[in-house]
């Protein structure tokens, strides 16, 4: 089985968001990246299936040079291949189909991207693929069973989920049930080394196709004071929520 | 500019609160810009009911396949409405469902797409919107470079507006192709309120102690017909399920309360819920980051100050009806 799990590149949980260029742009400076937490449960449900079916890991990633210190933790983690596509990408349309292109040149039976970037938070790399692709999909995923040909997988519903059963190849939108939390794996000495080795391909691409243009950002206005309410006067704050916050 | 919104009804073909709240959006947007709007539903019991949102025209499908949501299915649908009836620009809410298609809709009627969309569009050249970024952090203002466009409607960002006018629904039935995902069972976790639909989330952190506490949260979330949320080390520590698990790793939350009893408020916790109109926390630690980015706030033990509050509601509920 050839699995490819797209990988994207996003500032770490704990960072600080500005923006520089006349806030057209988002500031890197500063800035830890880590592997967008929905890809790394996909990524780490593509090991069980490496060490139990056999499965080889190609990742991917459509984007500039400084994401390959995230590429190479996903080898280091345990993906056999990386491939990054250089070009930086204008929007979600643009990493799509430049990860479409290439699966059609390279066939896989289960391709794993993530329900949602947290940076951009567009949701909607996965279902573009299937479409360009004609590859069946199923977003949301939180299990996945595959022996042979055939697919066991549930997807997260509005109050519980759904279970289906279908055939690869597939592509998932992922997210945690795949695997849980306790089971990401930290990458050790052994697979930072063995990392160094493994291939890392590059293909450069000139192809410019996208939908939308990012202006630019704003950031939140600084929220107002927190009202106090006395801990043995909760019926203020009822009081408050409903004439003042029209919120009961 | 022709409108086309997909208005979803839930499993008695009553449309859902987010299909209203398209409507009455997307009905703005018609009315500013000398356009016309129709709506799209599968197996709505009552079709007309969208006149009251503004909608002229309702074009209501019936199918037996298309009771169940299936990506291929609906999609395929929804784009030969599109089509044939000459749209410009279709507006989705974000249920799990219509961002399920959003992504495959935009490539088969090669529209932009733009999700978490917060403000009405701007018409000029270019049609741009405002959208909500890096999870509640920023906005992001976005100008889109095709003809056709997809909006994905944040929800509660535009509220349910009634505008009454006299309008059509009409009957369809398309022709439907089998699909290659097979449903086998639905589990459904509780028939409460689910954390999506809920206008008040009743949420518990590490600092309720145990899961033999959370008839705390669960009373409180329901005399306010409220539904129940976690933080995430609750979730990981296996007190609570994953799908109640709030943050930006976890569920977003745009609900008009938001209650935190015992949760810190770290960054990724608050990414999660800064969307929600107003918040509340419950803490015994006055410098709990939580107090920065709440409205309101009380500072005491939830073993005592919850009992006290849903006692009080109980007064409040039964005064109020
Ligand atoms: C990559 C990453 C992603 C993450 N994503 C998320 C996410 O999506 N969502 C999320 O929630 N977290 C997330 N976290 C975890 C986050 O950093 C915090 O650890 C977590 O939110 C803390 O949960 P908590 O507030 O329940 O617990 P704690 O931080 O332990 O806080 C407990 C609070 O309860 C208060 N308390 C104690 N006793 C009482 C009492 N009797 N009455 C009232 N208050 C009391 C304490 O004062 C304290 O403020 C993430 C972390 C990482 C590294
Ligand atoms: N630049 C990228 N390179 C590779 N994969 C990506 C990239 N951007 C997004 N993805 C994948 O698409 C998923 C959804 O991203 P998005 O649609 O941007 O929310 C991510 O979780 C990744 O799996």
């Amino acid at each position: 089985m050839k699995i490819l799990v797209c990988i994207s590149h996003v500032p770490d949980t704990t960072s600080k968001i500005n923006f520089t260029e006349n806030n057209s742009k988002f500031d890197k400076s500063g800035v830890q990246f880590v592997i967008n937490p929905n890809d790394e449960f996909g990524l780490t449900r593509a090991i069980w299936f490496k060490e139990k079916n056999n499965a080889t890991i190609d990742v991917i990633n459509v984007g500039l040079q400084d994401t390959e210190s995230t590429l190479r933790k996903a080898l280091a983690i345990g993906a056999d291949r990386a491939v990054r596509i250089n070009h930086d990408p204008k929007d979600g349309l643009s990493v799509a189909k430049h990860i479409s292109d290439y699966i059609k040149l390279n066939s896989y039976d289960l391709i794993i991207a993530g329900r949602e970037s947290i940076d951009y938070n567009g949701g909607m790399v996965p279902g573009m693929i299937s479409a360009f692709t004609d590859i069946n999909f199923i977003d949301k995923c939180i299990d996945l069973k595959i022996s042979g040909n055939n697919v066991e997988a549930s997807r997260e519903i509005e109050g519980g989920k759904e279970n289906i059963s279908t055939h690869l190849p597939l592509i998932i939108g992922g997210q945690k049930g795949l695997v849980e939390e306790s089971d990401l794996r930290i990458p050790n000495m052994r697979g930072i080394m063995m990392a160094r080795k493994k291939e890392l391909l590059v293909i450069d691409s000139d192809e410019d196709y996208f939908a939308t243009h990012s202006k630019d950002f704003e950031k939140p206005q600084p929220k107002g004071e927190v009202t106090i309410v006395q801990a043995d006067e909760v019926e203020k704050l009822i009081d408050l929520l409903h004439n003042e916050a029209k919120a009961l | 500019m022709k409108i086309l919104i997909f208005a979803e009804t839930d499993e008695n073909g009553n449309f859902k609160k987010d299909a209203l709240e398209i409507a009455s959006y997307a009905s703005q947007v018609s009315s500013e810009n000398g356009g016309s709007l129709i709506a799209l539903s599968f197996n709505a019991s009552e079709p007309e009911r969208l006149s009251n949102y503004g909608v002229q025209k309702t074009i209501n499908a019936k199918n037996q396949e298309l009771n169940n949501f299936d990506p291929e299915i609906y999609s395929n649908c929804i784009s030969e409405i599109f089509k044939s009836e000459n749209c410009d620009l279709l507006v989705l809410s974000s249920s799990s469902n219509s961002k399920y298609i959003g992504g495959i809709l935009s490539v088969k009627i090669d529209a932009g797409y733009v999700t978490n969309v917060i403000s009405k569009p701007t018409m000029g050249d270019r049609i741009s919107v405002q959208r909500n970024t890096f999870t509640n952090k920023a906005f992001e203002n976005v100008e889109i470079m095709k003809s056709k466009v997809i909006l994905a409607i944040s929800k509660n960002s535009y509220g349910l507006k009634e505008n009454q006018i006299n309008s059509e629904a009409i009957e369809t039935n398309f022709n439907i192709s089998e699909s290659r995902n097979k449903v086998k069972s639905v589990e459904k976790t509780s028939n409460k309120v689910t954390i999506a639909d809920a206008d008040i989330v009743v949420s518990g952190g590490r600092g309720l102690k145990g899961p033999e506490n959370w008839h705390l949260i669960e009373n409180l979330a329901d005399i306010l017909g409220g539904a129940t949320a976690c933080s995430k080390p609750v979730s990981d520590l296996g007190w609570r399920p994953h799908s109640e698990h709030v943050g930006q790793t976890g569920k977003p939350v745009s609900s008009n309360l938001y209650i935190a009893i015992g949760i810190s408020g770290a960054i990724q916790h608050l990414a999660g819920v800064n969307s929600s109109k107003v918040k509340v926390v419950i803490n015994t630690d006055p410098e709990a980051p939580f107090f920065k980015a709440a409205d309101y706030g009380i500072v005491g033990d939830a073993f005592e100050v919850v009992p006290r509050l849903i006692d009080k509601l109980k007064e409040f509920k039964s005064s109020n009806g």
